[in-house]
């Protein structure tokens, strides 16, 4: 998850060939049916995203659909964090808590520019992207994006979900964040990796 | 909270009674007719009152930081002004680098239907100090909080002078002021570090809430509730 890339896999099927049983991959395919088309959603909306999402929540598109109208507002009982909208510095801790809480299996959904990647506020205030706190699975590009493109980026993440297996343990590891661990970078490094940087000559990633 | 309120009639000051509002049209830049609080002021308070704009119609009086809370304590109480409304506490930091630091405060007088803009300008080097208004408008508690969240100007007389936007271990200073970085002062990674330690409970406290001021008015049925000890919001 995030990390770690994995390789292509198709759709399951049972290849006479391999390792894993008839009736370990009819299962995989019967759990990943269910899960892919009962995703339940943990909305986290802080801006026009939102509003998007609304409406494609609401009857013109009907997330129904795809088994999602169940808007689940305890974290406890979702499937999906849709984070639509920016996420300010102060709320980031309140969304690693949320994701903390979801239990597994769970994936997330960036919508949108500004919680990809901070978007257009390139500010003090602002997280560059909420993948510097959580785990992303499904990016969804636009400012905001249309009900479309968001039901694309859903449709991306049920293939996912279709495509996992159960023998594949390490795919529900969580990297418990250590608050100690500082996750510090240096100045002088991000520098060195963020150069050249935004509209202004003048100013670095780490400095005034 | 248990003050019953006054209803006020816009206008109802006014000579000629409550008359229809108006929209006023082709104002000038600069002059034009001024607000006729800002002659009584400069009768009233004398060398307190350094300067008056008017601009686009809207009249700026610039006083001298001192005498603010006096200013407009008056302002609100003398029966021929009755700015009875603060809309706005704020403050301004201009480019040049000895321009000094204004404070601004936004009045408005529905008796009278007027609006003043009172400024008073804290030259740099000065101790960035003006006196609270929240003795007299009780609206000015969270404004002068975000005023001293961005611009850290310190409201002498204030009750709970804390940041309100950012959170209250915010280390980099404050961010409206001009040698203020757009990025923040910190690596994002060290920003994030930062967010991240904050104990997102940690937030609020009934004091804050001031459930305790508005128990009189709940339902009854929540009183009791509340009484038998039960807590909430935690």
């Amino acid at each position: 998850m995030g990390l770690v890339s994995r390789p292509e896999r198709g759709l399951i099927t049972h290849d006479a060939g391999s390792q894993e049983g008839w009736v370990a991959t009819r299962l995989d395919f019967l759990v990943n049916w269910a899960r892919a088309n009962s995703l339940w959603p943990m909305p986290f909306g802080t801006a026009c995203c939102a509003i998007e999402f609304m409406a494609t929540a609401a009857s013109d598109f009907d997330l129904a659909r795809f088994g999602m109208e169940r808007m689940s507002f305890s974290p406890r009982q979702a499937d999906v964090l849709i984070c639509a909208g920016r996420v300010p510095f102060k709320l980031a801790p309140i969304i690693r808590r949320i994701w903390q809480q979801m239990p597994q299996p769970k994936w997330a959904i960036s919508m949108g520019a500004c919680a990809s990647t901070g978007g257009m506020f390139d500010n003090y205030a602002v997280v560059q992207g909420i993948d510097t706190i959580i785990p992303v699975d499904v990016y969804v590009p636009g400012c905001p994006p249309r009900p479309e493109g968001l039901i694309h980026g859903i449709r991306m993440l049920q293939q996912k979900v279709y495509n996992e297996r159960s023998s594949d343990t390490s795919i529900r590891d969580e990297m418990e964040p250590d608050p100690l661990s500082q996750l510090y970078i240096p100045p002088s490094v991000i520098d060195e990796l963020g150069e050249p940087f935004g509209n202004s000559v003048n100013q670095t990633r780490s400095a005034p | 909270m248990n003050q019953r309120f006054q209803v006020v009639q816009p206008g109802s000051a006014e000579a000629s009674g409550a008359s229809a509002p108006a929209t006023p049209k082709n104002l000038p830049n600069r002059g034009g007719e001024t607000n006729p609080s800002a002659g009584a002021l400069q009768q009233r308070f004398g060398g307190a009152v350094k300067r008056v704009d008017v601009v686009w119609g809207e009249t700026t009086v610039y006083i001298d930081g001192a005498s603010a809370l006096e200013v407009i304590t008056w302002l609100k109480d003398d029966p021929g002004q009755q700015y009875d409304y603060l809309s706005d506490v704020t403050a301004v930091e201009y480019r040049e680098a000895e321009a000094p630091i204004e404070v601004v405060w936004h009045l408005r007088s529905l008796p009278f239907r007027r609006f003043l803009r009172v400024k008073a300008q804290i030259p740099k080097g000065q101790p960035l100090e003006v006196d609270s208004v929240w003795p007299i408008f009780k609206s000015a508690d969270w404004l002068e909080r975000e005023c001293y969240d961005m611009f850290g100007i310190k409201f002498r007389g204030h009750p709970d002078l804390r940041r309100i936007l950012m959170w209250e271990q915010y280390k980099e200073g404050f961010p409206l002021r001009k040698d203020f970085p757009l990025r923040g002062r910190f690596s994002r990674s060290e920003q994030l570090r930062q967010a991240l330690a904050q104990n997102p409970e940690a937030k609020y406290s009934m004091e804050e809430l001031t459930i305790a001021d508005a128990f009189e008015d709940l339902p009854e049925s929540m009183r009791e509730r509340l009484k038998s000890g039960e807590r909430t919001g935690e």
